[in-house]
């Protein structure tokens, strides 16, 4: 007798403790906490707040550990649940030219006011596997003390002052004006409001600062390939924290309600000019939660390239169209929906099963009927 | 579900599926897991979508703890028009217990308490993934189809900011020559699921993946249509009884798909029917894809 192949819930049941036991791996190994995921993987953690659009470093945390590391799946969990979260109000707008410089470094200028400043980056590592840091736990402490970096005698402290490059070439005229929304509180978000294309800037790095790392960059790499070419120029890559101000509605001034790592990417793009526009530089504007220069870099690639139909530039690559790019940038959405055929389709596979049948049928009939009239008769 | 429970209809589906140490839904969340401010936010747009049937009305869809394209757009839309006193049933292809039916189910249950059924008629709202049920519903039951691509004509015109503008002109020149290619290629009209409604004889609608069986139920149905599309951020409705027309031509009208086998587990001769493989070898049955249908079915022959 046949019995039904479906799914029930002690399946799933089943498969939820098959996942926890995965997720522990080997119990002779010490169990992984968070606080070492948010002091060793920083770099993950920092991901997963910028695509979870919450930043929260601990629950961060947590995700990456229950999402046994993989960080799309992470990145859902703390954006399932952001959404449970009550919003109070929206901060002011933080000047990341008062940033606490911790990385600053153009592309563009060999000197700058406030200096480069290299700060913690990979650049100039030799990607050499160090065999040192695989070896079992003690020798870690040997290495901290002294590998650590000292500011060097004589050195002095960073300036105080670290003006954005940028801002550095818009006294002389030389680069597009870009002008703060009338209104802070008409500030689009997509989060509250679907979009509705075309739209303003403003959704639109909303909507990339959210995007997917991986898609921006592969975007971003075109552009550089002549896919919507804007000859880039990195003007400036800062990282540091800045504080965030919150004006209640009782107080009617700003307080500092606390502070938040940023990386910042601001692009220096040639452009001859057209009849939109005179010649001048334009720029490319990328932002995320703590360290994810890639990210930024790849951000400020692709909003310099949207920008094609404000500037009147010929809108003819990928990176260029903004209802491809910003339909496609969200990894949840894309995920959800790609998993989504694991699902069962089965009535609509049933559908097309019996389709494609009636086709093949009606064509060798067809066939035969050429060939010769009496067999279809005689098959039928 | 367990054999006796289906022969008490009367248990608590809460019981069943092992929550009867749950009195209230978890107290972590709110009620049916949105904020009150968002599924006021949902019942507006679904207010307008009633008003304006077949009409994709885009609405700030939240970001649900099951992944967008398993029926977030049908969760928010039950979410927000489910109270304590609701009875809900969640099938998908037609089955209560295909796993993401149970994984939905779960879902309410735990959030918001509420008691659910199998049976088709025991329900306020019944919750769906690509079927109608086989039973027809009354005017005091709401069901909520999960709809992956709320528009009809993104396969033929990719860009919303176009598809928006046909829609508001009327101009559906494009699916009716895509009809028409069919039947030139074909000598009928090759769609099989998602087959192209036109609503209260103006907008064409995407009646979601249900097979183009079911479509003539839609048609003057007693019970609201709520259609919910998470990721695409669009809800549309059909307001009980409003005419549901298939597209089609004069000399070659909507037809529904036939099966010359019957149901082999309850002999029922119109149902939608699922082939099932029995072996290596070409050995196949069929049998309905509405699993409540066909156990009431036996179960009244027995």
């Amino acid at each position: 007798m046949y019995v039904a192949v479906k799914g029930g819930e002690a399946a799933i049941n089943e498969a939820h403790k098959l996942l926890a036991e995965e997720r522990r791996g080997d119990l002779a190994v010490p169990e992984l906490s968070t606080a070492q995921i948010e002091e060793q993987l920083s770099l993950s953690v920092d991901r997963v707040m910028t695509e979870g659009s919450l930043y929260d470093r601990k629950l961060a945390a947590l995700a990456i550990k229950q999402a046994r590391g993989d960080l799309i799946e992470a990145i859902f969990l703390i954006r399932a649940y952001r959404t449970t979260l009550p919003r109070f109000g929206y901060s002011a707008a933080v000047d990341t030219a008062k940033m606490g410089i911790r990385r600053r470094i153009s592309a563009t200028f060999k000197d700058i006011p406030g200096g480069q400043v290299l700060g913690p980056t990979f650049d100039y590592t030799h990607r050499l596997l160090d065999f040192k840091l695989a070896a079992e736990e003690g020798d870690e402490g040997e290495t901290s003390g002294s590998d650590f970096a000292e500011l060097p005698d004589g050195v002095a402290q960073l300036d105080d002052s670290m003006p954005r490059v940028v801002d550095l070439l818009k006294h002389e005229g030389l680069i597009e004006e870009e002008r703060p929304g009338e209104k802070p509180e008409s500030i689009g978000d997509l989060t509250r409001e679907p979009m509705n294309f075309p739209v303003d800037r403003d959704v639109r790095l909303q909507n990339l600062a959210r995007g997917d790392e991986g898609f921006l960059l592969a975007l971003g790499y075109s552009t550089q390939r002549g896919y919507g070419r804007s000859h880039p120029f990195a003007g400036e890559i800062r990282l540091g924290e800045v504080a965030v101000e919150f004006v209640p509605e009782d107080l009617g001034f700003p307080i500092e309600i606390g502070e938040v790592t940023l990386s910042e990417c601001q692009m220096v793009n040639q452009f001859k000019g057209s009849t939109e526009a005179p010649p001048q530089f334009t720029r490319g504007y990328g932002l995320s939660f703590g360290h994810c220069e890639r990210k930024v870099m790849a951000m400020a690639l692709v909003d310099r390239a949207l920008k094609g139909r404000e500037l009147g530039e010929v809108v003819d690559s990928p990176a260029q169209d903004e209802e491809f790019v910003m339909e496609h940038s969200d990894n949840i959405q894309a995920s959800g929906f790609v998993e989504h055929l694991k699902l069962p389709h089965y009535v609509d596979f049933q559908s097309e099963l019996e389709l494609v049948r009636k086709m093949r049928r009606e064509r060798r009939e067809a066939d035969l009927g050429e060939k010769d009239p009496q067999a279809v008769e005689a098959a039928e | 579900m367990t054999q006796s429970a289906q022969k008490n209809p009367a248990q608590s589906e809460a019981v069943e599926h092992g929550h009867a140490d749950k009195i209230g839904p978890d107290p972590n969340y709110n009620f049916a897991y949105l904020d009150e401010q968002t599924k006021r936010m949902i019942r507006r747009a679904i207010l307008k979508a009633v008003a304006i049937p077949g009409y994709q009305v885009p609405f700030a869809s939240r970001e649900m703890p099951m992944p967008y394209g398993w029926g977030t757009g049908g969760v928010q839309v039950t979410a927000s028009i489910l109270g304590p006193d609701d009875v809900l049933k969640v099938i998908d292809q037609g089955a209560d217990d295909t796993t993401n039916a149970v994984s939905i189910r779960q879902f309410f249950v735990r959030t918001a308490a509420v008691e659910t059924t199998e049976h088709t008629e025991e329900a306020s709202i019944i919750q769906t993934r690509h079927r109608i049920p086989e039973k027809p519903l009354s005017e005091d039951q709401i069901l909520v189809y999960q709809v992956p691509i709320p528009e009809p004509l993104r396969f033929l015109e990719p860009r919303e900011s176009e598809t928006r503008k046909m829609h508001a002109l009327g101009e559906y020149g494009l699916m009716h020559v895509k009809l028409y290619e069919d039947i030139a290629t074909h000598g009928h009209i090759a769609t099989t699921y998602a087959y192209p409604v036109k609503v209260n004889s103006h907008y064409i609608m995407d009646p979601s993946p249900t097979p183009k069986f079911d479509n003539p139920k839609m048609h003057r149905m007693p019970a609201l249509q709520l259609f919910g599309a998470g990721r695409e951020k669009r809800i549309y409705a059909i307001p009980p009884h409003t005419a549901v027309y298939s597209l089609d031509f004069e000399d070659h009208p909507f037809e529904i798909q036939q099966w010359e086998q019957s149901c082999e587990l309850c002999g029922a001769e119109n149902t939608f029917l699922d082939e099932v493989v029995t072996d290596d070898r070409g050995g196949r049955m069929f049998v309905c894809s509405d699993s409540d249908h066909c156990n009431r079915k036996r179960e009244a022959a027995e």
